[in-house]
């Protein structure tokens, strides 16, 4: 499994996180000075060995997960049996 | 032979989640006589085409990013071959998205700043129209047209290098403005980095823009200066004698 993570590059402009940014100091949580978004994206798949896995992960970000124009990239693998049984974080 | 004896022939790639193909079609037909057909995207060939169409809308639900599955469709190898052969292609919106994904044209669009859906009518600044010339030779360096915008996600953003160069070679050919032409904050309607609405390839073949042609081509809906555009694709293709070619 690998958990990857996709975050707007330094400099781009994020109105979202603005947005949630303003919200939170709205709530009175002044010290909130910025709030960045991205995008989290469980991927379950098959790999023979950890280093196949690495090399398929970068893969699909570069083909596909994030755009190098505005995105960057990275993320963590997990072998299945580390998994919670339902596959959730609880809490 | 020249395409004066022909009419031109339009290829309109349609995604799953396309919305504008119809109205293209409508213009293409309706208004201009040309002849156009629907090419859907699985396809691996447009068939006899002079320019090709990418419309808007939002093609595979623009997923993950807008156009970013789009550009893996088997009919976008066959648009990146016309393309490179110098073949007129014009995407307008989720087809301008679907050009950036597809590495056809540089940058991407994103949210707009204000993080709304805009749909309105735009004035828009032409620049190096001879940059674009399968899409722009009948208007001229400086003239403001006016064509309706329909987006969330028309923020066109790109590096500073990529901006720098894009202003050096004259590629970016229109841009937000008001009616008197003038490029400021106050007439860009999603914060678009340098005013940016239409960037042209390196060949002068592929425009992208975020506004909508087609759905300024009749007096009933409140405008016609899409026209200009098909006009001058029109007049281009008259004066290739290659295309005239492909023709016979």
């Amino acid at each position: 499994m690998a958990e990857v993570h996709v975050a707007l590059r330094p400099g781009i402009a994020d109105p979202e996180g603005q947005t949630i940014a303003s919200g939170l100091r709205s709530l009175g949580y002044e010290s909130v000075s910025g709030v960045r978004t991205g995008k989290l994206m469980r991927i379950d798949f098959e790999a023979d060995d950890p280093v196949a896995a690495e090399a398929t992960v970068a893969d699909m970000c570069r083909r596909l997960l994030a755009n190098p124009v505005m995105e960057t990239a990275s993320w963590e693998l997990r072998a299945a049996e580390e998994m919670p049984a339902n596959g959730a974080v609880t809490g | 032979m020249t395409l004066l004896a022909g009419r031109p022939r339009v290829a309109v790639a349609v995604f799953p989640g396309t919305w504008s193909e119809r109205d293209f079609l409508h213009v293409a037909e309706a208004v201009l006589g040309w002849d156009a057909r629907l090419v859907w995207h699985a396809e691996p060939e447009l068939g006899p085409a002079d320019a090709v169409v990418l419309p808007g809308g939002f093609a595979h639900g623009d997923h993950l990013r807008t156009g970013a599955i789009a550009r893996f469709s088997p009919v976008m190898r066959a648009v990146e071959s016309f393309a490179a052969a110098g073949g007129p292609v014009i995407g307008s919106c989720n087809g301008f998205q679907i050009l950036t994904e597809a590495g056809l044209l540089p940058g991407a669009l994103m949210r707009n700043d204000h993080l709304e859906f805009r749909c309105d009518w735009q004035w828009l600044r032409v620049e190096r129209p001879e940059h674009a010339p399968a899409w722009l030779s009948t208007l001229t360096d400086g003239q403001t047209i006016r064509l309706p915008i329909s987006h969330g996600e028309g923020r066109y953003v790109a590096d500073a290098a990529t901006l720098d160069a894009l202003e050096a070679e004259g590629r970016i050919v229109l841009r937000y403005a008001d009616e008197a032409g003038t490029v400021d904050d106050a007439a860009n309607p999603n914060g678009s980095e340098r005013g940016i609405a239409g960037i042209v390839n390196r060949g002068g073949n592929v425009l992208g823009l975020m506004p909508h042609p087609e759905r300024a081509a009749e007096d009933d809906v409140g405008g016609i200066d899409g026209l200009w555009l098909f006009r001058s694709l029109e007049r281009w293709l008259q004066e290739q004698p290659a295309a005239a070619e492909r023709r016979l």
